[in-house]
């Protein structure tokens, strides 16, 4: 990551009295998959189209392959692929006829595109489907169909808004793996996702929230930040099991699951026989209890909280 | 049928033409019980849902909801449900309270009882004070508390959830689930779909759904222990694309896949084969190298299973 | 301008609009409907125009008068009435538009002064009609009140020079038979033109916007110009094929008799086609829903066509504001043109100027078109 592909500082986007994207700065490497997350609203497209320079920045800078995108919107999209959410195919050509329209556009000499779209196609399994409408591909093709028109001119970045949304687990696995063979290739690659567990795949990630940058780390870097432990505690009365334990010393928060509840504790092994405690002589029934991995949304929740409380 | 079930499907199949969106589909949701049907988009879960509530006649098969055959009396069956669906259904020129008094009217809500009711739906929703605000102006989890309000204002029995928390934040996804506990609790039974794998961990019970079919029913922690083959090791290496060939070929590897810059490996036991692991990297000259146990997600639960299921 | 962008933009409209056949249909059976709705509805002829008759004499001459009126095929047969209060009635019913009243003293007035009046009641209320039916009654008048003169200039065995020493004898160039329709349809051709060109690009852009696939077009390195002509190249050629089933019924199915050359008409047509395709285009651009684009699109290529393009109401006739306003409307000179050359047969140089200014137009419009579509979803 010595050489930043897409570099951005101090990007602002305002909607009338929203401000939807605030003094967003971040760098991507070539090589790395850098995911922004963030739920609904956070951000995350607005910042998507402006990196794909289809939608003007008010404030700030961003610079793609050493390209100033504000400056030269046009150039840029020569060496950039945008996938936006809709995929943009057309219902009504076939998927062979999408993939030549983008080659077409993006002037890829045919022999190379031909050899381009069989190899896309073949690594995605579409190989069969070449000559069926796009409209009647399922959703996890249309999306392996949308990324391959995206990388029929071998861009240099890769910018994908929620390419998973609604796509079955099967495909969004091979998709990664195509992303991943990407990185190894050194294609820079910003992903954004609502799926907070599809988060941990990426290199680095941003976490959003109201258009601004929380934090932005590895994966791992942002789980060690997360204050204390999770417990899952298994019982048939979660509600009676919420009213023993919230309350007790280091106790963040409790939050009801099918099976029990997960109880956030500033430290599991001082707490755990504490809770233990106090849950048998609330005479609450157990069946099991252990720490647990948090998730990147328990981390998300607990991030979120204590930036609410710090500011 | 049992009397304490809420729901009964008996081998349910739904055909659009030559598509069979629900292939014999058989379950029962008992009282106070919150069951999570997990699919990908165009699993069946819509279909499944729109039977239940009578919109849609099964080709085959038969249900029951709240006692009431779904096929014969599905007047019956609407007057006994609530339903929520993803775009959740308010109207965005008319206020919190306008919306409420109005679905209170559709669904016969008695006059005298209608204010009382409103009041406690404004309550649920956390809208107290801002009954006059327009639905336009409420952000996305307010919008979903109201509409979850707007459905249980007639106090339905058993209640239907079609994706509620897509585009909602972590934050107010958690509130909605504790709206979703406490129902429980008074005896409501909730069926809920959704895409989001992680979400299944807030239910009771959860049925996987494929093509149409059942591939798995049961608590989100029975469904996880079955997910993988053997037990899954997430290593940890410097040169992970070197590190995949080599742990490819270790003894007692089942799989092994890139994940994020680690590498997730099924492996027949993880306390001999982790060990091994790291000796065998480090003698190849990945040096430094950690293997560690990690949980298996529901994702990991569903790619599996669907990857067994024939056809 | 790349022309490989260019291509690959048209081939994906004409494999879209071959796709979808329902509007493929309507893109060609809409413009016959409207040839055959306006061509037969939109008439200025009138004809059998419903005639009443109180003849208070019931005498020879009278009744020979009446007959004149009877053997007109501006009118109906005449049917006779009673008295005043019937003739209230038969207006107010409509069974009469005009009542003609011949008074009892007519034959003895018209042999002791040789000069009779009779009185044409006429019903206003749709005043075109109403000028054209008292316009027929004082022609028919006249042709009876001629007869009669050469009758009495006979009997007094003088010359009939002496008595009308001017005779104007008019003859109607280029549509003999005074047939409105012949003046119409070619106008018809112009406004079926207008609108359906208008259609068939309003909703090009409008639908990449609809279904969503706009937003990665813009991602593209595509300039809005090789957009603009991939884009209107496809529909050019459904225009054409527009244009010649509209001129085709207009010749063989209307009777409009065709002077000009073929090659003028084509390719004042092209140019015409060109400035109502760029209308459609811009209107798609600014409108990012296809029903409201489309309906956009009719209102500003039919109100100006129909009212302000000369095709039924003379540009002539009207005040001088609304005659400069018309310049405006690139209908106007589309409709000069096809009826010069429809009637006239007149060629590409006596319809220079009426030519260069659909140029002008055109070209000012392809312009706005291309500058009008920005690669940005602001």
């Amino acid at each position: 990551m010595t050489d930043a592909v897409v570099e951005v500082e101090g990007l602002s986007k305002r909607f009338g009295a929203i401000l939807a994207v605030d003094g967003l700065g971040f760098s991507v490497g070539a090589g790395e998959i850098f995911g922004l997350v963030g739920p609904d609203g956070a951000g995350k497209t607005t910042t998507m189209r402006m990196l794909a320079s289809v939608m003007r920045p008010d404030e700030g800078h961003v610079v793609v392959d050493g390209i100033d995108v504000l400056a030269h919107p046009e150039q840029t999209k020569r060496h950039v692929s945008y996938m936006p959410q809709r995929f943009g195919l057309y219902d009504d050509l076939t998927v062979d006829e999408n993939i030549r329209f983008y080659a077409d556009l993006f002037e890829v000499p045919a022999e190379l595109w031909r050899q381009r779209a069989e190899t896309l196609l073949a690594a995605s399994d579409m190989t069969r489907f070449r000559t069926r409408l796009a409209g009647q591909l399922s959703g996890g093709m249309k999306q392996k169909l949308g990324l391959s028109c995206a990388l029929v001119h071998t861009p240099r970045v890769l910018l994908l808004d929620e390419p998973t949304t609604g796509v079955d687990p099967l495909s969004r696995r091979e998709f990664w793996q195509i992303l991943y063979g990407l990185r190894a290739e050194g294609v820079a690659m910003v992903i954004s996702t609502a799926y907070l567990d599809e988060a941990e795949r990426c290199d680095r990630l941003a976490l959003l929230h109201r258009g601004r940058l929380m934090y932005c780390d590895t994966p791992a870097g942002l789980k060690a930040r997360m204050p204390g432990a999770m417990l899952e505690i298994a019982s048939p009365e979660p509600r009676r099991l919420r009213d023993a334990v919230q309350g007790l010393p280091g106790v963040e928060g409790v939050l009801l699951v099918g099976i029990g509840a997960h109880v956030h504790v500033d430290d599991a092994a001082a707490r755990l026989p504490q809770i233990a405690q106090a849950l048998a002589a609330a005479g609450v029934e157990t069946t099991r209890m252990e720490t647990v991995a948090p998730t990147i949304e328990d981390l998300f929740v607990a991030l979120l909280e204590r930036g609410e409380k710090a500011s | 049928m049992a009397a304490e079930a809420a729901i009964t499907v008996d081998g349910l199949v739904k055909r659009f033409g030559d598509f069979t969106a629900l292939d014999g589909v058989s379950f029962e949701v008992g009282r106070g019980e919150i069951m999570g049907f997990l699919g990908p988009n165009g699993a069946g879960k819509s279909t499944l849902i729109r039977i239940l509530c009578g919109l849609l006649r099964p080709t085959a098969g038969r249900a029951w909801v709240a006692g009431l055959d779904v096929a014969t009396d599905p007047e019956g069956v609407r007057q006994r449900i609530g339903y929520m669906s993803q775009k959740f259904s308010l109207y965005s020129d008319l206020t919190v309270a306008e919306n409420l008094r109005f679905f209170g009217g559709i669904y016969g809500v008695p006059r005298e009882a209608l204010d009382g009711r409103v009041a406690e739906a404004i309550g649920i929703a956390g809208l107290a004070g801002r009954d006059k605000a327009l639905v336009s102006t409420l952000a996305g989890g307010w919008k979903q508390r109201l509409a979850l309000g707007a459905a249980i204002l007639h106090r339905p029995s058993v209640l239907f959830l079609d994706e509620p928390t897509s585009g909602v934040d972590p934050e107010s996804r958690r509130r909605f689930w504790d709206l979703i506990h406490d129902l429980g609790a008074e005896g409501v039974s909730v069926l809920v779909s959704t895409h989001y794998m992680d979400e299944a961990e807030y239910c009771n019970r959860i049925a996987l759904i494929n093509r149409g079919r059942l591939i798995a029913l049961g608590t989100p922690h029975d469904i996880k222990q079955q997910a993988v083959d053997g037990e899954l090791l997430a290593v940890e290496a410097g040169n992970f694309g070197r590190a995949l060939a080599i742990v490819r070929a270790a003894p007692g590897v089942r799989e092994a896949a890139v994940f994020g810059r680690s590498l997730h490996v099924v492996v027949d036991s993880a306390a001999a084969r982790g060990p091994e692991i790291e000796a065998r990297l480090a003698s190849q000259g990945i040096a430094g190298a950690s293997a560690r146990r990690i949980d298996p997600t529901m994702e990991d639960s569903f790619v599996r299973l669907v990857g067994e299921a024939p056809g | 301008m790349r022309l490989r962008r260019v291509r690959a933009v048209a081939v994906k409209e004409v494999l879209q609009i071959v796709r979808d056949p329902r509007s493929l249909m309507i893109a060609l059976l809409i413009p016959l409907m409207q040839m055959f709705v306006f061509g037969y509805g939109v008439s200025l002829d009138v004809k059998h125009i419903p005639l009443c008759v109180q003849d208070r004499e019931a005498s020879q001459a009278s009744r020979e008068l009446v007959r004149h009126f009877g053997a007109s095929r501006y009118f109906s047969a005449p049917r006779p009435l009673a008295g005043q209060g019937e003739i209230v009635r038969r207006l107010d019913d409509g069974t009469c538009r005009i009542v003609l009243v011949v008074p009892a003293d007519f034959s003895r007035r018209l042999n002791d002064t040789g000069a009779a009046a009779v009185q044409a009641l006429v019903d206003g209320t749709d005043s075109n009609t109403a000028n054209i039916a008292a316009n027929y009654a004082r022609a028919v008048l006249s042709a009876y009140s001629a007869g009669l003169r050469l009758d009495t200039v006979q009997r007094r065995g003088e010359s009939l020079q002496t008595l009308s020493p001017v005779d104007v004898e008019s003859r109607v160039w280029f549509n003999e038979d005074l047939e409105s329709r012949n003046f119409i349809v070619p106008g018809i051709v112009a406004l079926v033109m207008a609108i359906v060109g208008a259609q068939l690009t309003a909703l090009t852009i409008a639908r990449e916007w609809e279904r969503g696939t706009m937003e990665q077009l813009v991602s593209t390195p595509v300039e809005p110009m090789e957009l603009l002509v991939g884009k209107l190249l496809p529909y050019f050629g459904l225009g054409l094929m527009d244009a010649a089933i509209c001129l085709a019924l207009a010749v063989f199915w209307f009777g409009v008799p065709f002077r000009g050359t073929l090659f003028t008409l084509f390719f004042t047509t092209s140019l015409f086609l060109l400035v109502v395709l760029c209308i459609g285009y811009l209107v798609s651009v600014s409108i990012r829903s296809q029903v409201a684009a489309s309906q956009v699109a009719l209102l500003l290529t039919m109100m100006p066509t129909v009212l302000l393009s000369g095709f039924a109401f003379p540009i002539d006739q009207m005040p001088a504001l609304v005659r400069g306003v018309t310049f405006l409307v690139s209908a106007r000179y589309y409709v000069h043109i096809l009826k010069a050359v429809f009637l006239k047969g007149s060629g590409l140089t006596a319809l220079a100027l009426p030519i260069l200014c659909l140029a002008v137009y055109a070209l000012v419009l392809v312009v706005l078109a291309a500058r009008a579509f920005r690669k940005t979803l602001d």
